[in-house]
């Protein structure tokens, strides 16, 4: 028997290209094509009085500028509200190019076509736009406050309101023994892939279609979009993703303007037309997430059961929504973890500020939610002077209680119904790994030495492979090569690897003889796209699906062919034979040959295959009425749910007594994500995931000034983390199968990022004494919490004292 | 308004090329859509990522802060020069697949020329060391672990010699 590759390290098919320099990314596609840029504003909030590009009519190579006069139709109309939901009271969502507002600094106001970008960029220098400006809407405040409203016909800023509630949170939490009350703060951050987006789209007059690329993570949302929006039929439009510079949410929105205004600019003067976005279009004219404030009220027993929790969330949406709320919908719901709440209320407020628009980034308002339910179990061990892992341990829902029904509707529409998980193993496992019940040992060490160190633990459990569905397309060449298609897209994930490992176990075939293809609406008309850790749980279980049924054929029609019964043939190695006289069989391209009746021997294949065909049958038709010509086989998987993936994280830090500089001593991971397709890829996503989180507890910010300019729109002092920054990851994998696919996978791609805000703040709070309740925290940030707590403007944590000298120590301070 | 036109001629990865070009154009796009070398990326053109970096005369640059005028007389390496086409990858490269040292791959050609012309002077560096000669590259995915091991695991196939055979990620006794 061959070996089976579900469960191996398999190295990556994608790296061979990658790494000798052959990628294809969107700008790599080569010449030949217009290049476009666009001007963007420069203010916040703003009328556009009038837009005057006389003074770049004399560019060489100059060769169109639009705005939104040149716009009709539909491409005149906003943008579509992707996700609507009954919670939106307003849903405001761009015009392709402003229409008289511009609501954030980065909106594309005229977009200009040169043949090259160097030109297109001296002449959007070039174009004049007068603008009356208006008072801008920065940050959570200044929207609730609404003193300033920021779209016209609202009489505030709120986009959208929603609660959710399991029962009486109110009352329960009056009747408990013990209530906290907790404000917390979260900042904005953003995906960051080093690729940005970018669209290049090609009209073919003479096929009347246009063929579309774009850098985005669902190819069939950009048709459906553009056809759309074009007023093209969905079989006139081609999108094809090339290879993508990472993704991490951004990407999944769509249409993007750009990614409207290039197909329609390209089909409108019949040439190919490019587009890429520069490092500050992204930062200003993409997506952020994150930023939320929320108020939390808790009851609990003494032993620190939960028994009401009352959430209460602000939310920064940006300019526009054209994403829904999908990331307060997941904090909402997501904050439960791995706890019975007891009675639950949660309510979410978003709101409209003239900032960049907010839609998911990796973890999609998890972090949130997990920062805000982690702070309170951290709040109430504190209060109750027990063990911080114990109270996590106290509400965890026990194994034996799955499936667990949270009484909610999760961000698919669906029931929030965990599948299967394993809480006390998992903290089990983390305790061990971060050796939790040696930190006290090891604190009084470091104090004796002067040294500052403090530890924290954050848990989650992550909804991961949303439906509605994915599907999966085999094919089994004469040549016995297998072809596999999805629809979803690749942004670095792996699926080309992933999903031919799948393939080959189901259907006995050497990974080398399988070529996959993603994010390509020739190949599969029918997708979602990339996002919310779903690619194996639903594109992995639909080619396992096609692949055995594909299997299923191939031994029938080997069965007919060898006058054998199919279930005594076995596929190995790419070949269909007996099982226990191997030497009787014949190569699975032999078999695609066989299963096409039309059998013109062009090649090999064909001729190999005539030494089986069968005296004819002229009572049947070459055809059975139930069955189709090839070897291929289309299968959709549609989860009935979401599966719930779990995690728990662990850190140790140290705070520089003098500099309050942050260090990060110890990283450990625990993490179940089900059966693990290629533990490599996995872990690789972990460490990722890991990477961003420290990079949003400790060091990347938006800076907003209050006239709505982001100041730091450049890699230079948006801090994304080198290597020098990451720390090292201890991963341990728990694997609880989800019973609801075919492979017992739940999704990984979110997962390390998840926890990271929630665990660096216990840890460095559990350093200085006092607790942490907005992140990210830069040295800075620390230094001057330390002056407050030192200016008795923050009350210690009750398990010590207020700040011991580096001698004292701590365990003794319990109270 | 026409824009003044220079003739240059640029040896890259050995390869002479002649290209026309305005004075301003910079490196990585006169490599990247005049000599159709796409495998150098740009991720910021301010410096800071990296993913441009290509050797001049063996050394690490930032080909975003270098103009393709200013290239001409000096030897550039890209990362499709790191190997023969037909031919085994260079140790640099073998590690990153060995390791799992790239995700989506548009970050890594810089990575690549970085590491490649920092093992010439440093053949055997600690996993510190090699932390620390990757810390002015950028990588959003991988968040950098197993790029540090493929720098510690591209010495050693380097120090093995040409000769090395490359370590399958699955065991031997594994494989079909």
């Amino acid at each position: 028997m061959s070996t089976r590759m579900f469960g191996a390290p398999v190295a990556r098919t994608e790296d061979e290209r990658l790494l000798r320099g052959r990628g294809a990314f969107l700008d790599d596609l080569g010449p030949g094509a217009l290049a476009a840029a666009f001007v963007r504003s420069p203010h916040a909030h703003a009328r556009v009085v009038g837009i005057d590009a006389e003074d770049a009519l004399d560019v060489d190579g100059l060769v169109a500028v639009y705005t939104h006069d040149d716009l009709s139709g539909p491409m005149a109309e906003p943008l579509p509200m992707l996700i609507p939901h009954p919670g939106i009271i307003d849903g405001r969502t761009p015009y392709a190019l402003a229409k008289e507002y511009v609501h954030h600094v980065g909106a594309a106001v005229a977009m200009v076509v040169a043949t090259d970008r160097y030109t297109a960029e001296d002449v959007a220098e070039r174009i004049r736009v007068d603008y009356e400006v208006l008072d801008p809407v920065v940050g959570i405040e200044a929207a609730a406050r609404a003193d300033v409203v920021l779209h016209p016909g609202m009489a505030d800023n709120v986009a959208a309101h929603h609660v959710q509630e399991v029962g009486d949170a109110p009352a329960a939490i009056d009747a408990a023994p013990n209530v906290l009350d907790l404000e917390l703060d979260i900042e904005r951050s953003a995906c960051t892939p080093i690729e940005g987006r970018g669209v290049r789209a090609r009209w073919d007059p003479a096929d009347a279609r246009l063929r579309v690329y774009s850098s985005t993570q669902t190819a069939t949302g950009v048709r459906a979009a553009v056809a759309a929006k074009l007023g093209l039929g969905l079989g006139q439009v081609e999108v094809v993703v090339p290879d993508v510079g990472g993704g991490f949410g951004v990407k999944i929105v769509h249409p993007w303007p750009e990614e409207l205004m290039v197909p329609w600019a390209a089909r409108l003067l019949g040439r190919e037309i490019t587009w890429t976005e520069d490092r500050r279009e992204h930062f200003v004219s993409a997506a952020h997430e994150r930023a939320q404030r929320q108020r939390i009220r808790v009851g609990f027993d003494d032993s620190g059961r939960l028994l009401g929790l009352d959430v209460a969330i602000l939310h920064d949406n940006g300019a526009y929504l054209p994403y829904g709320v999908i990331v307060p919908i997941v904090t909402s719901t997501q904050l439960l973890g791995p706890y019975k709440p007891g009675a639950y209320r949660v309510v979410f407020t978003s709101l409209y500020t003239s900032t960049v628009i907010v839609t998911p980034y990796r973890g999609a308002g998890r972090p949130q939610g997990v920062f805000a339910m982690e702070r309170t179990m951290d709040a109430i061990a504190d209060h109750l002077g027990l063990d911080r892992a114990d109270v996590r341990a106290a509400n965890f829902i026990r194994p034996d209680e799955m499936p667990y029904d949270q009484g909610l509707l999760f961000q698919d529409g669906r029931p929030l119904i965990y599948d299967s998980g394993d809480y006390p193993a998992a903290l089990a496992a983390i305790k061990k790994l971060v050796d939790w019940d040696g930190f006290a040992a090891y604190r009084e060490r470091a104090l004796a030495e002067g040294r500052r160190v403090g530890i924290g633990l954050a848990c989650y459990v992550e909804g991961t492979g949303p439906g509605p569905y994915e599907g999966g397309h085999v094919q089994v060449e004469t040549d016995g090569t297998v072809r596999v298609a999805t629809g979803l897209t690749s942004q670095g994930q792996g699926h080309e690897t992933v999903l031919a490992q799948i393939v080959a176990d189901e259907l006995g075939i050497a990974m080398s003889d399988i070529v996959v293809t993603t994010g390509d609406t020739r190949r599969m008309g029918y997708s979602v796209g990339t996002f919310a850790s779903r690619g194996a749980v639903t594109s992995g279980s639909a080619v396992a699906l096609a692949a055995r049924s594909v299997r299923e054929k191939a031994l029938r029609i080997a069965g007919e062919a060898l006058e054998a019964d199919p279930a005594d043939l076995e596929i190995v190695h790419g070949r269909v034979r007996v099982k226990g006289a191997p030497a009787t069989g014949m190569d699975i391209g032999t078999v695609a040959v066989l299963s096409n009746p039309l059998r013109y021997a062009f090649d090999d294949a064909s001729r190999a295959a005539t030494q089986f065909a069968g005296p004819a049958d002229y009572d049947r038709a070459p055809v059975d009425p139930d069955d189709s010509p090839g070897l291929e086989s289309a299968e959709y998987h549609s989860p009935l749910r979401c599966t719930f993936a779990a995690g728990m994280h662990a850190a140790v830090v140290e705070t520089d007594p003098e500099t309050a500089e942050i260090r990060i001593l110890r990283y450990c991971v625990v993490h179940d994500c089900g059966r693990l397709v290629n533990p490599m890829i996995v872990e690789g996503q972990v460490h990722g995931g890991v990477a961003q989180g420290v990079a949003g507890a400790l060091y990347e910010r938006m800076a907003y000034d209050g006239s709505g300019q982001l100041l730091n729109a450049s890699f230079m002092d948006f801090l994304i983390p080198y290597s020098s920054e990451v720390p090292a990851v201890a991963i341990d994998h728990l694997e609880t199968p989800s019973p609801l696919n075919p492979l017992g996978v739940k999704g990984a791609g979110e997962a390390g990022v998840i926890p990271g805000s929630a665990v660096l703040a216990a840890a460095v709070e559990d350093a200085e004494g006092f607790p942490i309740t907005a992140m990210p925290i830069s040295p800075s940030d620390l230094f001057d919490l330390r002056r407050r707590f030192a200016a008795g403007e923050i009350a210690p944590l009750r398990r010590r004292a207020p700040r011991v000298p580096a001698q004292q120590q701590p365990g003794q301070e319990r109270r | 308004m026409g824009e003044r036109m220079h003739d240059i001629r640029l040896s890259v990865n050995g390869v002479p090329h002649a290209a026309t070009v305005p004075a301003r154009r910079l490196l990585s796009d006169c490599l990247r859509h005049d000599l159709g070398l796409t495998g150098t990326h740009v991720g910021c053109e301010h410096g800071v990522c990296g993913a441009c970096t290509v050797l001049v005369d063996g050394r690490p640059a930032r080909s975003c802060l270098m103009l393709a005028v200013g290239a001409e007389g000096h030897e550039l390496t890209t990362v499709e020069g790191l190997a023969d086409p037909g031919g085994p990858l260079h140790p640099v490269q073998q590690a990153f697949r060995e390791c799992h040292g790239l995700q989506c791959g548009f970050c890594t050609p810089g990575f690549l020329t970085l590491i490649a012309a920092y093992l010439e002077e440093h053949p055997d560096p600690t996993e510190a060391e090699a932390r620390e000669a990757v810390a002015g590259n950028l990588c959003r995915c991988t968040g950098y672990t197993n790029i540090v091991a493929a720098v510690l695991r591209a010495a050693e196939l380097r120090r093995a010699g040409p000769a090395a055979v490359p370590e399958p990620a699955v065991p031997a006794e594994e494989r079909p």
